[in-house]
């Protein structure tokens, strides 16, 4: 069982939790996931790492309530336990692998679109603790839906924020804000870290291509198991078929087939909603519940 | 009744057991196997335990079971087997020990694996357990997956005194006996938990959400956990695909996929989280036992269900009594026929399947005749949903993560059939990480051979 130490609602919706799982921090890195199982019945959860305290043991982890499993999650508090809590997963960024006085003559753009503002923290940190500055954009529905402002303020060069309805910083989706920095501040970027909702990235992706400024995109297919056995996650990367969960998450955008990949995403959408009622006990699938 | 036969074993009618995940086979009862085990003719040099992969002592517990002597028919099994009971039920007898069984010549072999399930059932029933080592050596070995080959040389090394320590990559024990095999072929309360039970008496230390190659490496369980020696028996990995079009396409699944929300994560019981897109039509492509219990779970959430096999009938290679169970429960057979494209709809789903028909020819490298297409002959079979049960590649994350484990072309970790010695010193492998998907009682012949290796090695060193 593993114990959940903090948990808060950072907005409606979207919830942070700090778990105890040394066992996951003893090799974890920025760039992958966790698999978060509630109870007997659960889903396998996979969720991006947020940020993790080896000194602690704990992992901290960001979500969205998208499902039975996910509310079943949100439902929990300080002190509550999970029956299954295993990681890390996938691949490691990239450019921890890289040659560190390469990097550091390197400008990075990290572009982070709702939820998406949780896995792009610890890679912004990881610069920012190894003395490098990274700008980030951060855009959100609306102002009440922005989430992780002030971690990601400590750790980035510059911050900028930008919501849907104009409610909050300014006005207009990632890509206006990316177009504005390179075209009219005349910003010099070698590479873009875009993570967020599929559409999201695929517009980034669009307009990245085109300034030839390589993006490296954090993929969230449907997975099973998480460790390479179903085969839920695979996904079309230029003309190979490539499996998100021991391959990825991290892919170079720009050879992704984003739109096969919202496709894939979509097909359990309906099993979800039901299965959300029925956590949620109304017009449940079990008893028939009460109704709301 | 008389000696060429034998005693015919209780089964779900057909028509019931396909709208259930009950079990389809419900063994023999006491009167049963001991009238069956009478047909044993004791012969001096049993052919039946040549044929066993991991020699169990045939005749001897067959003996018992005529004595009445139930429990300890399953200490003479247990000495050899850690899963008889899992046996019983999935192993294919006809190519093994009933195959070689000399009544087999002039009548029915001997119901071996019927008889061996008993004797497991009976202990499992009566809580008997397998007999202990006094004390442990004070020994360190590492076990990886708890499938077939894991749970074998973890129990071999604690009957020889090691403390072993299992580690599971998943949330639950068993590897593929519990994600891979149906609850309707192999009860996972009933039997794989209770089996696996009986390892921990044995003083197995079992941890599961281990990601060995993630959440630690091989190298710090050797250099910083104190273990001596470590098994990787991680099994099968990413499912292979055809590569034709339509194959990302709503609605295909592959076989792993299929039966891990259905086995694994039980999407078949309404009270589980995990879904299942179960399809109203179904084709299965491919003829092996993976391709049976997907063809077979389908069939039991509502579909119609097609099997589409590249070969003959004589080719198919699951366990026959699965391909009879199959036929029985309505599930159709295209055979000599070979997916061409997955037809797909405006929205992304799947609706068809294109095949091809196709033809014997020479003998392949595997001795079967290749199968080669007639030009001119594809058709559809309509379909909203395709299984694709074709095998797997080995999963990258110990091979990529361990330096010095050599793999061969196919990624394949190398290890000596003998005692699963791999190119590192201390690490030994066996099951599908090895050899590729085989059968569960193939890997738990290289766990057994293992444990051997791992024997020998760690008395070495003393």
């Amino acid at each position: 069982m593993y114990k959940i130490l903090h948990g808060e609602k950072l907005a409606d919706q979207i919830y942070l939790m700090d778990i105890e799982a040394p066992q996951v921090t003893r090799n974890c890195l920025p760039g992958q996931f966790v698999i978060v199982k509630t109870d007997e019945k659960g889903e396998r959860i996979p969720l991006t790492i947020c940020d993790y305290d080896r000194d602690r043991g704990t992992i901290t982890i960001v979500f969205q309530i998208v499902g039975a499993s996910s509310y079943k999650l949100s439902k929990l508090k300080a002190g509550d336990r999970l029956n299954d809590f295993s990681g890390p997963l996938g691949t490691p960024c990239e450019f921890l692998n890289e040659d560190f006085k390469q990097l550091k003559k390197k400008k990075y753009l990290f572009v982070a679109g709702g939820v998406g503002a949780a896995p792009v923290y610890p890679q912004v940190k990881w610069f920012h603790e190894h003395g490098l500055e990274a700008d980030v954009i951060i855009g959100s529905k609306t102002k009440d839906m922005l989430i992780m402002e002030e971690k990601l303020k400590a750790v980035a060069g510059t911050l900028y924020i930008t919501t849907d309805d104009g409610t909050y910083g300014s006005c207009g989706m990632v890509t206006e804000v990316i177009k504005d920095l390179i075209e009219r501040e005349g910003k010099r970027y070698d590479h873009c870290v875009a993570i967020g909702p599929m559409v999201m990235m695929k517009f980034v992706c669009l307009l990245t291509e085109g300034y030839g400024l390589p993006t490296t995109v954090s993929m969230n297919p449907i997975m099973v198991d998480g460790t390479g056995m179903c085969g839920g996650c695979r996904l079309n990367v230029g003309d190979d078929v490539k499996f998100a969960c021991v391959d990825g998450p991290e892919f170079d955008g720009h050879k992704i087939d984003f739109d096969l990949a919202m496709k894939r995403n979509q097909i359990f959408q309906s099993f979800e909603q039901e299965a959300y009622q029925h956590a949620r006990h109304e017009g449940c699938r079990c008893c028939g519940g009460e109704k709301s | 009744m008389n000696d060429l036969t034998r005693i015919p074993v209780r089964e779900q009618d057909p028509k019931v057991r396909a709208g259930n995940f009950e079990e389809v086979c419900m063994g023999y009862e006491e009167e049963e196997a001991v009238t069956e085990a009478k047909r044993c003719l004791n012969c001096k040099k049993p052919l039946c335990v040549s044929g066993c992969p991991v020699a169990i002592d045939i005749p001897a517990f067959i003996m018992e079971i005529q004595q009445r002597n139930f429990s300890k028919a399953y200490q003479v099994i247990s000495r050899h087997s850690a899963l008889p009971a899992v046996c019983g039920r999935v192993c294919p007898q006809e190519t093994q020990c009933e195959g070689k069984c000399i009544r087999g010549i002039k009548g029915e072999p001997v119901a071996i694996g019927k008889l061996e399930r008993f004797a497991a059932d009976y202990a499992l029933e009566h809580g008997i357990s397998p007999e202990k080592p006094e004390k442990t050596n004070g020994h360190k070995v590492a076990v990886i997956g708890s499938g077939p080959a894991g749970i074998t040389c973890a129990g071999d090394l604690a009957r020889l005194g090691y403390e072993v320590t299992v580690f599971e990559a998943l949330h639950k024990f068993g590897g593929v006996l519990v994600y891979g095999i149906p609850e309707f072929r192999l009860p996972k309360e009933k039997v794989v938990e209770k089996e696996i039970l009986k390892v921990q008496e044995l003083g197995v230390k079992f941890q599961k959400n281990v990601i060995v190659g993630r959440t630690v490496t091989i190298d710090q369980l050797l250099e910083e956990d104190g273990f001596e020696a470590v098994f990787i028996g991680s099994g099968a990995g990413l499912p292979r695909l055809m590569g034709i079009p339509g194959e990302n396409a709503n609605g295909v699944f592959s076989a792993n996929e299929y039966l891990t929300r259905s086995n694994l994560m039980r999407a078949f019981d309404a009270s589980y989280d995990t879904p299942i897109a179960a399809g109203k039509k179904v084709a299965v492509v491919g003829g092996g036992n993976v391709a049976m219990d997907a063809a077979r779970t389908a069939l039991r959430l509502g579909a119609e269900v097609h099997i589409i096999y590249r070969r003959g009938e004589e080719e198919l290679p699951a366990r026959a009594e699965e391909v009879h169970h199959a036929r029985e429960e309505g599930i159709q057979f295209h055979l000599l026929r070979n997916p061409k494209e997955i037809l797909v709809d405006e929205k992304g789903y799947v609706c068809g399947i294109r095949v091809i028909k196709m033809e014997l020819g020479e003998p392949d490298e595997s001795g079967r005749r290749r199968p080669e297409e007639v030009v001119g002959s594809e058709y559809v079979i309509d379909a909203d949903t395709v299984i694709m049960a074709l095998g797997t590649s080995p999963n990258p994350l110990i091979s990529s993560t361990t330096k010095g484990l050599d793999v061969n072309k196919y990624g394949c970790i190398i290890a000596k059939e003998e005692n699963g010695q791999t190119s590192r010193e201390c690490v030994y492998a066996g099951g599908d990480a090895v050899t590729g998907a085989a059968t569960v009682i193939l890997a738990m012949g290289a766990g057994k051979n293992a444990a051997i290796g791992i024997h020998e090695y760690l008395t070495k060193q003393e």
